[in-house]
């Protein structure tokens, strides 16, 4: 009797665990059938390389290059932004700062984790697109530069949780060793502690592009949704997932537009696996220190 | 604790079961154009106090997304601020559905610009050269020396579609032209509406039923030599206001029950009497 309830529960918890992986299997191949056959009668170098992006005219223009552009020009924005900011704050919860604070900081980091993307979408479009608007005295605040603003407060949190971690981890002696040898502190963080940390902080920054390269809601509000190459940060931009997002309800299922649409995923969704795997590797590293 | 998740399942059963029980209330699913989403909400409003076994839900997305809609039968009524197109209703024959419009109202789109902006009036000539981005500054067309930012919606909404038509291809089905890939493509008309209201550059479009005086609005003609007509609730019913077009609800095949109860509600004098209270104009006055 026990026997058979242990294994009946072994068998659940296999089943729970591999489902996880069927599911991520299961969409990969719905987004390759679907995006696949939109190769079939569209070529895919065009399909990258063009820049005009217009589904429904009659002749259709299937050009991603401009959303390709947009989505990476807001994502390279945030990281300027969110990287300094994430790696600073990190270092200082888990090396400088007295445990009272520490524990605060930590949770209030964690809760900024948990604000609703659509929320950051509203308050960045009343709050940061007419100040951005003022201060650089541009036509509109709507500018991939607000996303960049907006999309770094989302990929903080995931920073500073992961290269904490890195951090910490980082064994006691080294610090000691270098303290020792007569290093100040702030040597010791830069040249001991950050270096040692290193694949667990570039693992940080590799999930925190990837959280950014696929936010919808927030770039879909505060970007202003132009799907032209830009010239600057300060050009309104066009991002992959907003168009997916924003033209998916209109599409004929079956029909080119909703194969093209399938088709960006696709790319979307190498881009990110990409970021991932990169990630990985490094967070890899990091444990065999 | 026991007794009160037991009491909790004790009655959402019941709840349940109540439901269940009441088996006269009828739903009416609408979804459709953002144009007219805020039109058809205050009918249903007074229609479920004077019906209330009746129960609907409005829902907005485009009039492509409630064409989309019919065509899949997840809703009754499409709302739709054109006509079904070609494709559309193809693709409905072969999901045995069979689209019966209804015209309920009409709309003029407003073109608007910030309070600040000294600009009055442009010619639809202008008008399709400033959305093709053949003029990018305002002091081309009278104002101050500033770029001006379009702002359009997305394509998946009729209003998108109206504009396209009539303004940049001018009426004209074998024209090809499209909105500048510099354009904004806002995801609904209060979006246009908000930036509208806080950048003195900026100029979009959008139904009637978002005018007031805290943005202005511009008046059209269709080329130099004619008048330039303001866009009023009367101008558009006499049809010299050139931006003008038809409101449409769908319903698959001949609507009865409930459905073709609301919908003879929205043609009544009453129906009629709140598509001019939310700005919109009635098909007859």
């Amino acid at each position: 009797m026990r026997k058979s309830l242990d294994y009946i529960i072994e068998a659940v918890i296999f089943i729970c665990g591999i489902l996880s992986i069927v599911f991520v299997v299961l969409i990969f191949s719905f987004l390759l059938k679907e995006g696949l056959s939109f190769f079939k009668d569209f070529s895919f170098i065009k399909f990258i390389t063009n820049q005009f992006w217009y589904p429904n005219s009659k002749i259709p223009s299937f050009g991603i290059l401009s959303l390709i552009s947009g989505s990476a020009l807001v994502t390279l924005g945030a990281c300027l932004i969110a990287v300094p900011i994430g790696v600073m704050t990190a270092l200082f919860i888990s090396e400088i700062a007295p445990k009272s604070i520490r524990d605060i900081l930590k949770s209030l980091v964690e809760l900024m984790a948990a604000i609703p993307s659509v929320v950051i979408g509203f308050v960045g479009m009343v709050t940061v697109v007419p100040l951005v608007k003022n201060v650089f005295n541009l036509p509109t605040g709507l500018t991939a530069f607000s996303g960049s603003i907006m999309l770094a407060l989302m990929a903080i949190p995931t920073i500073v949780t992961i290269s904490e971690d890195a951090i910490r981890s980082v064994p006691w002696q080294y610090k000691e060793g270098a303290l020792a040898l007569g290093a100040t502190k702030w040597q010791t963080l830069r040249r001991v502690v950050l270096k040692a940390a290193m694949p667990g902080i570039i693992a940080a920054i590799m999930l925190g592009i990837g959280r950014v390269i696929g936010e919808t809601m927030a770039v879909m509000m505060i970007t202003g949704n132009a799907a032209h190459v830009p010239h600057s940060i300060f050009d309104p931009i066009r991002t992959m997932t907003s168009t997916i997002a924003s033209e998916m309800g209109e599409t004929v299922r079956g029909g080119m537009h909703y194969k093209s649409l399938f088709a960006i995923g696709l790319v979307l969704f190498l881009i990110t696996f990409l970021v991932n795997f990169i990630a990985d590797l490094f967070l890899g590293k990091n444990k065999n220190l | 604790m026991k007794k009160i998740i037991y009491c909790l399942i004790v009655s959402v059963l019941l709840f349940a079961c109540t439901r269940n029980n009441s088996k006269n209330i009828e739903s009416i699913q609408i979804k459709g154009s953002d144009t007219i989403v805020n039109l058809i909400q205050v009918w249903a409003e007074n229609f479920v106090q004077s019906h209330p076994n009746s129960n609907i839900s409005v829902t907005g997305g485009g009039s492509g997304t409630g064409f989309a809609s019919l065509i899949n039968k997840t809703c009754d009524i499409a709302m739709s601020s054109r006509e079904i197109e070609k494709k559309e209703s193809v693709l409905a024959k072969q999901n045995n559905v069979n689209p019966m419009g209804f015209k309920v109202g009409l709309d003029g789109l407003v073109v608007i610009v910030n309070k600040n902006n000294p600009v009055n009036k442009l010619t639809l000539a202008e008008l399709k050269d400033i959305f093709m981005a053949k003029i990018t500054n305002w002091k081309e067309v009278g104002g101050h020396d500033k770029k001006i930012v379009i702002l359009s919606r997305e394509s998946n909404s009729g209003t998108h579609m109206f504009f396209k038509e009539r303004v940049i291809r001018n009426n004209d089905i074998n024209s090809d032209d499209e909105f500048s890939i510099h354009s904004l493509m806002m995801s609904s008309s209060q979006a246009i509406y908000d930036e509208v209201l806080q950048n003195p550059n900026a100029l979009g479009y959008v139904g009637m039923g978002f005018v007031n005086n805290k943005i202005k609005t511009l008046s059209i003609s269709t080329n130099e030599k004619n008048k330039f007509i303001a866009p009023t609730i009367e101008r558009v019913i006499d049809g010299s206001y050139p931006i003008s077009r038809p409101l449409y609800l769908y319903t698959d095949g001949n609507p009865s029950g409930i459905v073709e109860v609301f919908i003879d509600y929205t043609l009544s004098d009453e129906g009629q009497k709140i598509v001019v209270d939310t700005d919109f104009v009635p098909i007859k006055k």
